[in-house]
């Protein structure tokens, strides 16, 4: 019965990884991170409802709490390099190296 | 046969106090020493005091000794626990040490008076006498100790003396190389004596004396008492350089010569005998170690002498010489009791006689700017009389002029020899005649025969204060002999600490007073010493040495000891560093080296991964994370 929200859930999840992987733009990365963490917070829930307790909504809180954390730094990061670089391709990015 | 007296414990009394002979010289050295500079003017009357001070000593012992009964006459002082439950040093006053004692502080402060004038002109003369007190102390200790600690302790005082006596004059790089030299053959030697020492201690759970008796020695097994002897013999033969440890006493010459006559001729190098002789206990129930004792004895012997008949420096014919006679000594004490008096009487008046020859050499030295070539010297006797005088004294001595000293004592040796071996004998009489020979030689070469000076030498006769220790040394070498041999009057007195031998180890005493030994070496002797005179005395002597036989060759270059010892010990000993140093730098420094770089350059490739693209590192975080999901799975516990 919730196969199918967690199918939508890899589905989700694993659009997001081939986003981060294979897009340039850091908004964009940024974006398929957070579908990523959706993903993540839907299975969640799922799990919570099959096995009826309350535990995975909890976690879920959790982690939308994490990712309104991130998005703030995220976002300052990535302005901070677009001022400085006029770009946001995350494979400009490349000076912290060997 | 009358085994040794026992040891009795001892107090009060001068023999209570006798440690002050160890004493006073040890305390001369420090104050020297500590003193520095301050006690430059003063220094060397310092230290003749403290050495005469200790001849008093030892004088005074002596007589209270002489006045107990024969068999008190060993006496055990305690002085202190050395190492708890182990040994307790203390030191034995018995004829065998005493006789060592009164002949070291007595030739030893003549010695030390004529260092006086002999070293007046150095500018370390402060210094010198203080390792002369030093040693005087060391060897007191290593003949009076009452066990083998102290005697290894003494040992080993005598060795540092004896080195820093030998490289005094340490801007000569020969000096300083042969005071290495002398350190290093030493050692080996007295590795065996440490090694002898612990197998005693193994085998008896004593070191001392008193508890290493005939008895004790006669209940361990046969094999363990020749390995200890031998060991005890390899101590011996470094420090008295006998053969296979002689190379160091010919290059030991480079020491001042007051040195030369002191420790490398009088006293030191005659602690092997004493080590033998005091170690009887454990040699006369091992025959085999007995044997190889009397064979090192008589190879030494007959090396010195042709040693000494090839030498034109006259320090190194005498020292030729004195590894000769001290063969002499091994040999007599390889004898058993029987040659135990002869062994050390031959020492006491070798002592004598050698310490006066050595002295009047440094005179004729002093008189002639240092040069020690023979071939430089010639018709010295009208310029200096006491000097040459002396010395033909004590050449008479040595060679076993009838009479004199040396021919009392060396011909009981060869007597004795004689019964025991006919062969052993017959060397000991060859190794005489050749003594004739050389001593002949260096006697004509340098007092008589044509002038062969260098142009800026004007000879002199010596101060009175070199010349006075001349002088007694002199009287000891022509009465010493007679007095102590005459009557048995030296075995008997002895015999409280080395015991008497059976009368069937003696040599029967000859109707007339001399035996076909006695005349054969008398004939040998003359004939050595006139083919001497016929070679030295009458003919022209040339001042550079002629190219030489094969024979000569091979006595100037000491037998080719050092020749052997290069190539039988260095070169291997090279080859093994070289090796070492191979395997160091290509072995272990490779495989140090090689780890290392092995890690730097993995890690100088694996830090290319770290690109800094950000997606790269998204895709490995995936592929880790999916590999971690993968391995649960597979471990099937999710």
């Amino acid at each position: 019965m919730t196969t199918h929200y967690l199918v939508l859930s890899a589905l989700l999840f694993a659009i997001g990884g081939v986003g981060v992987l294979l897009r340039r733009n850091a908004i964009v990365v940024f974006m398929c991170v957070e579908l990523m963490l959706n993903a993540c917070n839907l299975a969640f829930v799922t799990f919570a409802r099959q096995h009826g307790n309350l535990d995975g909504q909890l976690i879920a809180f959790f982690v939308m709490v994490v990712a309104a954390a991130e998005v703030v730094i995220g976002l300052a990061i990535i302005v901070m390099i677009f001022r400085t670089r006029r770009s946001a391709s995350v494979d400009n990015a490349n000076l912290l190296k060997y | 046969m009358q085994s040794p007296a026992e040891i009795v414990s001892h107090a009060g009394g001068v023999t209570g106090v006798s440690w002050l002979m160890i004493a006073l010289p040890l305390f001369g050295a420090a104050v020297l020493l500590l003193g520095g500079r301050r006690t430059n003017a003063w220094g060397h009357f310092f230290g003749v005091a403290m050495s005469l001070g200790a001849f008093a000593v030892a004088v005074v012992t002596f007589v209270e000794l002489l006045g107990l009964q024969p068999e008190q006459r060993r006496r055990d002082i305690g002085l202190f626990e050395f190492i708890p439950g182990m040994v307790d040093l203390g030191m034995l006053i018995d004829p065998l040490s005493i006789s060592f004692a009164l002949l070291i502080t007595g030739v030893g402060s003549l010695i030390h008076i004529y260092s006086v004038g002999y070293m007046s002109h150095d500018r370390d003369r402060r210094r010198f006498f203080a390792y002369l007190n030093l040693f005087v102390a060391a060897m007191l200790l290593l003949v009076l100790s009452d066990n083998y600690i102290g005697l290894f302790i003494g040992w080993e005082g005598v060795g540092l003396a004896s080195y820093l006596l030998i490289g005094f004059w340490q801007h000569k790089p020969s000096a300083a190389t042969a005071a290495q030299k002398a350190f290093i053959v030493n050692r080996v030697g007295d590795f065996g004596l440490l090694i002898g020492i612990f197998t005693i201690w193994t085998t008896f759970g004593s070191l001392a004396f008193a508890d290493l008796t005939h008895e004790v020695a006669g209940q361990a097994s046969e094999g363990t008492l020749t390995a200890i002897g031998l060991l005890l013999l390899l101590g011996a033969c470094g420090k008295s350089a006998q053969l296979p440890l002689q190379s160091w006493l010919l290059d030991a010459m480079e020491g001042p010569t007051p040195v030369s006559a002191l420790i490398h001729a009088a006293t030191m190098v005659t602690a092997g005998v004493y080590l033998v002789v005091r170690s009887g206990a454990f040699f006369e129930a091992a025959p085999t170690a007995q044997l190889v004792v009397t064979i090192v004895g008589v190879a030494t012997l007959l090396a010195g002498a042709i040693i000494g008949c090839a030498k034109d420096d006259i320090k190194k014919g005498l020292a030729g010489s004195t590894m000769s006679q001290i063969g002499y000594m091994m040999l007599g004490a390889g004898l058993g009791p029987a040659g135990y008096a002869f062994a050390i009487g031959h020492l006491i008046t070798h002592g004598f006689f050698k310490a006066n020859m050595f002295l009047g050499a440094g005179s004729v030295m002093h008189a002639m700017n240092d040069e020690v070539d023979m071939r430089r010297y010639g018709a010295l006797f009208p310029v200096m009389k006491i000097t040459a005088v002396t010395f033909i004294v004590g050449y008479l001595a040595i060679i076993g002029f009838p009479l004199l000293s040396g021919y009392y004592t060396k011909e009981g040796i060869i007597e004795t020899a004689m019964h025991h071996n006919q062969i052993l004998g017959w060397l000991a009489v060859l190794g005489a005649g050749l003594t004739g020979f050389y001593m002949s030689r260096m006697v004509f070469m340098t007092f008589f025969g044509k002038k062969r000076w260098a142009d800026d030498a004007h000879p002199h006769e010596s101060p009175a204060v070199m010349t006075w220790p001349l002088i007694i040394l002199a009287i000891g070498s022509i009465g010493l002999g007679a007095f102590l041999v005459l009557g048995n009057r030296f075995m008997n007195f002895l015999s409280p600490a080395v015991g008497l031998p059976q009368p069937a180890d003696m040599p029967e005493p000859h109707v007339f007073g001399v035996g076909t030994a006695a005349l054969a070496t008398l004939a040998l002797v003359a004939a050595g010493a006139a083919f001497a005179w016929f070679r030295y005395g009458a003919a022209e002597v040339p001042a550079v040495a002629p190219r030489a036989s094969f024979l000569t060759t091979f006595a100037r270059r000491d037998l080719y000891g050092d020749a052997l010892n290069e190539a039988l010990l260095m070169r291997p000993g090279q080859w093994l560093t070289r090796i070492a140093v191979f395997f160091d730098n290509r072995g272990v420094d490779g495989l140090v080296n090689g780890l290392a770089a092995g890690i730097g350059g993995t890690s100088g490739r694996l830090r290319r991964v770290q690109t800094g693209f950000v997606r790269s590192y998204a895709l490995s975080i995936l592929f880790g994370a999916a590999a971690v999901v993968g391995a649960l799975l597979y471990v099937g516990n999710i």
